[in-house]
């Protein structure tokens, strides 16, 4: 099995590889078992690590963040020590070693990107979704953050100040959106199911209602 | 480096699409290179900005046709044999070289828990002076370094006003060369939408980079 993909035989699958995925699977494998053979790679490591972003860390942990801020003052308050306030409930590490959290306001709607390539809070978010990665968000959402928002459906008036915040260095954001109206009876874990992954990079509102959109 | 990479600003790339439900990884492979460069990172031959400078430095049509875990795996297989853990021989034969020796894997699963737990913190309990103060105008250096650099091309030798100190970080572009850590003050910058993008852009509108101090000058 040929892994190279700089050999001329190895080259085309770029191009097709929607309809051959089995050739690009073949080829990870034959590299995985290379590297086990050489005694590089210990699998059960490459299982713990894939088994932690399948089901153990993900946007579920940020909306725990966010609806502690939303019910608890004083814990929203030391989010301004982001780390230390995220570690609380047990969250943190990798490609969040150093976090921001920023708040939107009713004047104020903050988006996350990272233009030069795709850093994300993993340990609140987990691994970000393809459109994050994609050349159409992480080239718009700078110069056009507006007609980004309205691509997601959210219509911001012009006296809203939009803060793009761009992952360039190795601080990675988390957006507090706005608490929704009529949620005053909800408890802290039925505030934490109303927040979506896009409410915290900060492409849509949390809706006051599980499924229904802002 | 000027690369396809630094795409913030560019027209043309077309609508954003949003998939419902979208899993973790779409194929098995995608979720075994994750975790095979975060294995082969743990040997220390590299290291994050070695990384992301590898993909800047495959050639830009073929970064914008690949996928991002088809771009991870393609800068991966170079990494491998620039670093001398696998000959291109290996890569096409699938069998290691008769000459080679077996090592001990760097990364066991309590590793690897651990670096998720705890990650690779970049900031550098050091003291570094602070050039610059909250809320002075500052500008953006007008720079085309050919390597690997973290200052976008949209914010060069554009005025901004400091929004905060983030504290004491490795610098990128430094570490990404070898050429060591070069500790230094990685600010909060404010840009007005307006001095990046013109009459277009929101009056009140901006946009927040991460700029390191060599990045910047007094305005």
């Amino acid at each position: 099995m040929n892994i190279n993909p700089t050999s001329s035989d190895a080259h085309g699958h770029y191009h097709d590889h929607q309809a051959v995925p089995s050739d690009l699977a073949l080829r990870v494998k034959a590299l995985e078992s290379l590297l086990v053979e050489k005694g590089l790679v210990d699998r059960a490591a490459l299982d713990t690590l894939i088994d932690a972003y399948e089901h153990k860390i993900g946007p579920r942990n940020g909306a725990r963040v966010v609806a502690r801020a939303w019910t608890d003052p004083a814990y929203k308050q030391r989010l301004t020590n982001p780390d230390a306030a995220i570690a609380e409930l047990g969250y943190g590490g990798m490609q969040g070693e150093h976090m921001v959290v920023v708040e939107n306001t009713p004047k104020v709607h903050n988006l996350i990107v990272c233009t030069l390539c795709s850093c994300y809070p993993w340990p609140v978010l987990g691994l970000p979704p393809v459109w994050y990665k994609s050349a159409p968000y992480r080239s718009r959402a700078v110069i056009d953050p507006r007609g980004v928002l309205r691509e997601f459906g959210l219509d911001l008036l012009l006296d809203v100040e939009v803060r793009v915040w761009d992952s360039t260095a190795e601080l990675r954001y988390l957006v507090l959106p706005e608490r929704p109206a009529g949620t005053e009876s909800l408890s802290e874990e039925q505030l934490a199911a109303l927040v979506t992954r896009d409410a915290m990079v900060g492409v849509a509102k949390v809706a006051p209602q599980k499924g229904s959109s802002a | 480096m000027n690369g396809v990479h630094d795409m913030g600003g560019m027209h043309g790339m077309g609508p954003i699409h949003e998939e419902k439900n979208e899993p973790v990884f779409h194929e098995p492979w995608e979720g075994r290179v994750f975790a095979l460069r975060r294995a082969m990172g743990a040997w220390g031959k590299w290291n994050i900005d070695v990384t992301r400078h590898e993909v800047e430095l495959l050639p830009p049509a073929e970064y914008l046709r690949m996928s991002y875990y088809e771009r991870q795996l393609a800068a991966f297989l170079e990494m491998l044999v620039k670093y001398s853990f696998l000959t291109r021989a290996e890569l096409e034969s699938g069998t290691p070289a008769a000459s080679s020796p077996k090592a001990v894997p760097a990364l066991t699963p309590e590793k690897a828990a651990v670096l998720i737990a705890k990650g690779v913190p970049t900031s550098r309990n050091v003291a570094v002076a602070l050039r610059f103060q909250l809320g002075e105008r500052v500008r953006a250096r007008n720079t085309h370094p050919v390597g690997h650099t973290r200052l976008p091309r949209y914010a060069r030798g554009k005025f901004g006003i400091i929004h905060r100190d983030h504290g004491v970080f490795v610098f990128s572009d430094t570490n990404a060369r070898f050429q060591g850590e070069k500790p230094q003050h990685v600010y909060s910058v404010r840009f007005a939408a307006r001095e990046l993008w013109g009459e277009q852009a929101g009056p009140n509108d901006s946009v927040y980079v991460d700029v390191w101090d060599d990045y910047l000058e007094p305005a």
